[in-house]
């Protein structure tokens, strides 16, 4: 039997979604055999592979390299997931979004900010003028909730997956935070 | 008391004469969607999220009074995906960050969310600039998280009578204000009965001193206030 | 004082724009200056109509019809015609239909078209006489009524007469009337709606303005009909010209006993008063408007309970527009049947319209319902400037739909336009060429209706600037795939979920334009606008074979994005410096600029 491919990525979160996945605990260990995980935060991998069933998105897009990125994924992807608030509503990354990317940076990294005041311009991507949640870059086909989104909800997510089926997600399962 | 029959999604039910076709439906055990309305307060019918299908034409069951003969949809495709709409816009409009909000867990905007199956904010979210007013000794209002509900403008006027919240500007500028805008700290008016924190649906107006999810309220004082009221 | 002459100059909002208060006042000069004071006299009148054409003036009895005369005119004018009888050629308005005097107000095809009832004393008498009122029967209707019909047969008058509101809905007039007059209760209210908001709209503002006391004499009407003691005009601070004269009306009207206690001493009394609205679009919402006048903030209600039922101060209330009002005295003496042999058989009498745009003759006209949108834009209007071509028209403003060529048979009237999309609204009619794009039309008219919600329900606060959001990205270029379904979907909604008229028609111009010109809004998504109006999605481009080298364009260019030697052509634009702003090619004497894609 063909292993289900599975990716996820990690754009601007706090990693909280990654740590609820492996909060399923044992459940993660009965559906071990049954994907594999083709590349995530968790594996190192410097491409992102093509052929993927199903990659799970933390976090919401602040910069240009979470475009690129995101493009790349869907492209590759037979079913992208929004994986928690940041990457369905923007939730707290997006908070900065009343202030301009320029003035942002000023405040957090200008003079008298850091020793040398000036503003980080290489190897770090530019950041986008407005955070975005994932569905307003690219198609999304299901979204799970939560900050992070609760354990027993992502174990009934995968194993629904995995099973080829499309998860509902009702009620409860849909509380945002 | 007399009673009206009508007619809900095909069912016939019946209720009192006067009676709104929200309270018919409620009577009767059937849910109908609402953020603007609490009970005690009068209706506005600005929310449209309580909008059914009254003999063929659209309307809010909140402030729609019964008829012999009504026919009332609900559960209908084009009012599920109607309702849904009006709540994706809401989510738009400010900045709802529920996962640090002091009403996480008990916020009608949120449970909104899950009874109407919202996946997805499929318009434009809107990010606005807005303040918080924390001049009061007691209370904070969050405009971040302001819903527009009206519900402490009218529970102020019509129950406190102190007339202390209005509403200011229009379209998306829109803004609930305390007096005639000064901080709500300094509204004169303002007897900080707190009867806007309470019945308030969303981390709008709150207590000081709240940390995340530790605000609940009770709206349904209004209600009961009413009750005692009236029963003198 | 019979005189040998009557000059009546137009007084109207556009021609004072325009000086006509400095022609006037020319004109008496020289008048005076030739002794002619007792010969010729000058009447300052409401709107005669060609706006654009102003300062506009009529010279009884000969009938000479003057166009953008200026204050220099005046001598000419007095000497060569006044004094010696030979009219000014070159300032009168000809056309190849009249070339004479005598056939100007007849067969110049904007009068000719035209049918005027509701504007039948608009730029003949002087509005603030009303004496001059009196003598085209003025509050001869409101005698008639109080000394030989009782209210009943008032409101049945109307309703036999078919005249239905125009505000804009068309709710059949004498039903409403009906209704008020039903309602219980010894208290009732009529209410004036003259809170015209609509941008290009001005029929309302042109009545007050020009026979004030024909819509003064229509509420009285209507008090006596529906019961009601107590009335209010509630108008828009913006028209102070249409305050002035209406206040001045209700004092004269006041002074002849025709309103107030005991009008002609038949025991009826009615009384008006003028409230000045603050200019918010949403108070011409019925709901609104009364919660307004009540001291309230400016916001729509659910309906019902109608005004008829609960209105101002929880009173029964007649509310109708100001043209609704004008009607009515003309119904009265000329009888229901009089009026229903003009218009169509749904909708019976005149409409006025307040044509603006893309066309030859702005200004505003009357013609009967059922005149085809052609005869109003081709015949009346002149057809469109500069022999461009026809593309739409935009009718009832931001509430309303815009109509494409394919139409412009149809005949006028409330359910026709809505079975095109759009509806008949106040009267505003914006006529477009091809250089309008459509998707950026139906943006300023969304821009306009977001900023003029209220801001009460969420649909209309927050749907609206969804939608405008996502137009906006669209005429900039970057409009998405889904962007179009999104905007239909959201207009639904809208349309449907919205608690008052302003936000139930405000995606019309919307769903119009995505109903007649989709292939523009699909250009946009692959970057191109048809109309060449969409800057982000253009470019200027200077023909090196037609360039001269003038150097005109990089003189004119405010940001210094033209590059060339005078006397050495070609030149060229930079186009990242370039702001698209079209100085140089409105400069170029050449015609060597040209737009062109940007992609």
């Amino acid at each position: 039997m063909t292993k289900v491919r599975i990716a996820t990525v990690w754009l601007s979160g706090c990693s909280g979604c990654h740590m609820s996945l492996l909060d399923i605990d044992e459940t993660l260990l009965d559906l071990a055999d049954r994907f594999e995980l083709v590349k995530s935060p968790l594996v190192d991998a410097k491409e992102f592979p093509a052929g993927i069933d199903v990659t799970l998105v933390e976090g919401a897009v602040a910069n240009e390299e979470h475009v690129e990125i995101l493009k790349d994924v869907r492209a590759k992807s037979r079913l992208v997931v929004a994986f928690g608030d940041c990457a369905v509503t923007g939730n707290v990354p997006a908070m900065r979004n009343p202030i301009p990317p320029h003035d942002l940076l000023e405040r957090v990294y200008g003079k008298g900010m850091t020793t040398t005041g000036t503003l980080p311009t290489e190897v770090v991507p530019p950041l986008v003028d407005r955070v975005r949640p994932v569905h307003e870059v690219i198609p999304v086909d299901l979204w799970l909730h939560g900050c992070p989104p609760p354990a027993g909800v992502i174990a009934r997510v995968l194993t629904a997956l995995l099973n080829g089926e499309m998860p509902q997600l009702t009620g409860k399962d849909l509380k945002f935070g | 008391m007399e009673q009206v029959v009508i007619q809900i999604d095909g069912n016939e039910v019946r209720t009192a004469r006067g009676n709104t076709v929200l309270e018919a439906a409620r009577d009767n055990g059937i849910r109908i969607p609402t953020l603007c309305h609490l009970d005690g307060l009068p209706d506005i019918g600005a929310c449209r999220l309580c909008m059914v299908e009254i003999d063929g034409r659209f309307g809010t069951a909140c402030t729609t009074r019964v008829r012999d003969g009504m026919k009332v949809r609900i559960n209908t495709d084009e009012l599920h995906e109607m309702r849904r709409t009006v709540l994706e816009l809401l989510f738009a409009e400010r900045n709802h960050v529920c996962s640090f909000c002091v009403s996480n867990g008990h916020c009608e905007l949120q449970d909104l969310a899950c009874e109407l199956g919202m996946d997805s904010v499929r318009v434009p979210y809107r990010y606005p600039t807005l303040s918080l007013d924390a001049t009061h000794p007691r209370f904070i209002i969050d405009h971040n998280r302001c819903v527009m509900c009206a519900r402490c403008v009218r529970v102020c006027a019509e129950v406190e009578g102190a007339h202390t919240w209005g509403i200011a500007f229009r379209g998306t500028q829109v803004r609930v204000i305390t007096d005639l805008g000064v901080d709500w700290g300094n509204a004169e008016t303002c007897t900080s009965c707190g009867k806007c924190v309470q019945v308030c649906p969303t981390g709008a107006i709150v207590l000081k001193g709240q940390a995340t999810a530790e605000m609940e309220k009770h709206p349904e004082l209004v209600a009961e206030l009413e009750e005692r009221r009236r029963a003198g | 004082m019979r005189t040998r002459l009557d000059v009546l100059i137009c007084a109207g909002a556009a021609c004072l724009s325009a000086h006509s208060a400095a022609v006037r006042d020319a004109l008496a000069r020289e008048i005076e200056a030739h002794g002619l004071s007792d010969e010729v006299r000058i009447v300052e009148t409401g709107c005669m109509g060609p706006c654009e054409l102003g300062p506009v003036m009529l010279v009884y009895p000969d009938g000479a019809f003057y166009i953008h005369v200026t204050p220099e005119d005046a001598a000419e004018i007095v000497e060569e015609h006044f004094l010696k009888g030979r009219p000014v050629e070159r300032l009168l308005w000809t056309t190849p239909e009249a070339r004479r005097i005598a056939e100007q107000r007849k067969q110049v095809p904007f009068f000719a078209k035209q049918r005027k009832v509701v504007l039948k004393n608009c730029g003949l008498i002087d509005p603030e006489n009303i004496e001059e009122y009196i003598a085209t029967d003025g509050y001869a209707a409101l005698g008639k009524v109080l000394t030989e019909m009782t209210p009943t047969a008032v409101a049945e008058t109307i309703a036999a007469s078919g005249l239905r509101g125009r505000g804009g809905a068309g709710f059949p007039t004498g039903k409403k009337w009906g209704f008020v007059a039903g309602a219980p209760g010894p208290e009732k209210y009529v209410v004036c709606n003259a809170d015209e908001g609509d941008p290009g709209a001005f029929m309302d503002r042109a009545l007050l303005e020009g026979d004030p006391h024909a819509v003064l004499e229509g509420m009285a009407i209507a008090a006596y009909a529906v019961g009601a003691n107590h009335g209010y005009i509630y108008v828009r601070a913006e028209y102070p010209l249409a305050i002035n004269r209406v206040e001045a009306a209700l004092a004269a009207a006041h002074r002849m006993g025709l309103l107030g206690n005991n009008i002609m001493e038949t025991g009826f009394s009615f009384d008006i008063e003028v409230r000045m609205g603050a200019g918010a679009f949403v108070c011409g919402e019925e709901t609104a408007l009364i919660a307004s006048l009540e001291g309230h903030r400016g916001q729509p209600r659910p309906r019902p309970p109608y005004p008829a039922v609960e209105g101002l101060f929880g009173k029964p209330t007649l509310i109708n527009n100001v043209e609704t009002f004008g009607n009515v005295r003309h119904i009265i003496l000329n009888g229901a049947d009089w009026f229903r042999s003009i218009g169509t058989e749904s909708s019976p009498g005149t409409k006025v319209f307040a044509l603006s745009g893309k066309v030859v003759n702005t200004g505003l006209v009357e013609v009967p319902m059922g005149t085809t949108l052609r005869e109003l834009i081709f015949e009346i209007g002149g057809g469109i400037p500069d022999g461009k071509e026809f593309k739409a028209v935009q009718t009832g403003g931001p509430s309303g739909g815009c109509i494409p060529a394919e139409y412009l048979d149809t005949p006028i009237d409330y359910e026709s336009l809505q079975e095109l999309g759009s509806i008949m609204g106040s009267g505003g009619m914006i006529v477009m060429d091809a250089d309008n794009c459509m998707v950026n039309l139906a943006r300023f008219f969304l821009e306009f209706t977001a900023n003029e919600s209220c801001g009460k329900c969420i649909p209309c606060r927050v749907g609206l600037p969804a939608m405008l959001e996502i137009l906006q990205r669209i005429t900039r270029g970057d409009g998405r795939a889904d962007d179009i379904d999104k905007l239909e979907r959201l207009g639904k909604t809208i349309k449907t979920a919205s608690l008052c008229g302003l936000g139930q028609t405000a995606p019309n111009p919307v769903l119009s334009t995505l109903r007649y010109f989709r292939d523009e809004y699909e250009e946009h998504l692959v970057g191109r606008c048809r109309a060449k109006e969409c800057t982000a999605l253009i470019r200027y481009w200077i023909d090196p074979e037609a360039c001269r080298g003038c150097d005109q364009c990089r003189r004119a260019c405010p940001v210094g994005a033209i590059a060339g030697t005078p006397g050495n052509p070609p030149y060229a634009i930079d186009a990242e410096a370039c702001v698209r702003c079209g100085t140089c090619r409105e400069v170029c004497p050449f015609g060597a600029v040209e737009i062109l894609d940007r992609r």
